[in-house]
């Protein structure tokens, strides 16, 4: 249970500096301040917070907390009690639970202008940046230094070897104006569980993609909802900065469920989520 | 805390003690999330931020007293609508929670 001082901050920073998912518990309050776990997916935890049947819970919920990407603080028993009724007459333990997931993605396709202004601005956002194209002479990292990788593919082989890896933390968009690659693009994000699906082109692109993704069977109400297309907020954005924006900002809406009108013309509190969780 | 490693690294090795404030909940308006991290050494230097610098100083008095052994690590709270508050507030009108501890785990 007990171990030398440090070690637990030296493996919470070799993992930290590794991007490899980990959460911290601290108790905050109650019985034990200071008690601590590293819990990874896939590693024996180390440390306790006093009692089995507490760190078993911790350990459930901390697993929880980094899968969501999200950090707060939890309210036990001393032994691991977090029912009402269990709770009464104990006193509250209060543990942090401060989770590091790893940077969420941003798959781009269409190595275009736009692609490189939206992957700055993704970069500034904290997404680990991916564009593709099959065509080599405009997939290239001297185009686009701000990516973390540049791939040489069609999209289906990449959604196919990695689709697996996006979840609803990570956004796909669509930049191609070309049937060629973007009904493929768009079947593949929707085989994944990529939490935001965005499509560039006009009125008039975007009502022939509706077609030409019917005629490949992608019709269902369910899987058109998925699909954010013409992409991006409708900021009057025009160069391919202010439209990195536009789609950033989309992107940021959707989470958190709001429909981006500005805050002078609105009321309610600035954070937090629409569906109360946050401040 | 991530940003913070590369100064406690050479704080540590320079053979300082570090204090470590971490935001653990907001309410209200609150200018930084939880998670949110700031290091201090026992020479009073400072790495990171807790809000938009309007609870650092008191952050750094409370944390020089842990490592001074004249406070035990706890829940230190910033903002207008706690009674106990401290006197420092957050313009923006929130509250902040911090949990101010030695880093020596």
């Amino acid at each position: 249970m007990s171990q030398p001082a440090g070690t637990l901050y030296q493996r919470l920073r070799t993992l930290l500096r590794a991007e490899q998912p980990v959460a911290l518990v601290t108790v905050v309050a109650g019985p034990g301040v200071g008690g601590k776990m590293l819990i990874t997916p896939t590693d024996a935890p180390l440390g306790s917070l006093g009692h089995p049947e507490l760190d078993r819970i911790a350990v459930r919920d901390a697993l929880a907390e980094l899968e969501a990407g999200r950090s707060g603080v939890r309210h036990y028993g001393p032994e691991g009690q977090t029912t009402p009724e269990d709770l009464v007459g104990t006193p509250t333990v209060s543990a942090f639970i401060e989770s590091w997931a790893p940077p969420p993605q941003m798959w781009i396709f269409g190595a275009v202008d736009f692609t490189a202004a939206l992957g700055k601005v993704a970069k500034v956002l904290g997404y680990r940046v991916t564009v593709c194209d099959a065509r080599e002479i405009f997939a290239t990292r001297r185009r686009f230094p701000m990516a973390d990788e540049v791939v040489v593919s069609w999209p289906s082989p990449l959604f196919e070897r990695r689709g697996h890896t996006l979840g609803q933390r990570d956004a796909v968009c669509i930049l191609t104006h070309d049937p060629k690659f973007d009904v493929p693009a768009v079947q593949g994000a929707l085989a994944t569980g990529a939490g935001y699906i965005g499509v560039m082109g006009s009125r008039k692109t975007h009502a022939k993609r509706m077609e030409r993704l019917a005629e490949v069977g992608v019709d269902q109400p369910e899987q058109l909802a998925r699909l954010m297309s013409p992409i991006g907020l409708d900021l009057g954005a025009r160069t391919p900065e202010e439209t990195a924006i536009s789609i950033c900002a989309e992107i940021i809406a959707r989470r958190t469920g709001r429909l981006a009108p500005s805050l002078r013309d609105s009321s309610g509190p600035i954070h937090g989520t629409l569906d109360g969780t946050g401040g | 805390m991530k940003e913070l490693l590369d100064d406690i690294d050479r704080w540590q090795a320079a053979g300082s003690r570090v204090a470590i404030a971490r935001v653990v909940d907001i309410e209200g308006s609150g200018p930084r999330e939880p998670g949110a991290a700031m290091a201090v050494n026992d020479q009073g230097e400072v790495a990171g931020s807790v809000s938009g610098g309007c609870v650092e100083g008191a952050v750094v008095s409370e944390a020089l007293a842990i490592l001074a052994g004249e406070a035990e690590p706890r829940i230190v709270t910033f903002g207008y609508s706690d009674d106990e508050a401290f006197a420092v507030g957050l313009t923006c009108g929130g509250t902040i929670r911090l949990f101010i501890e030695p880093l020596d785990w």
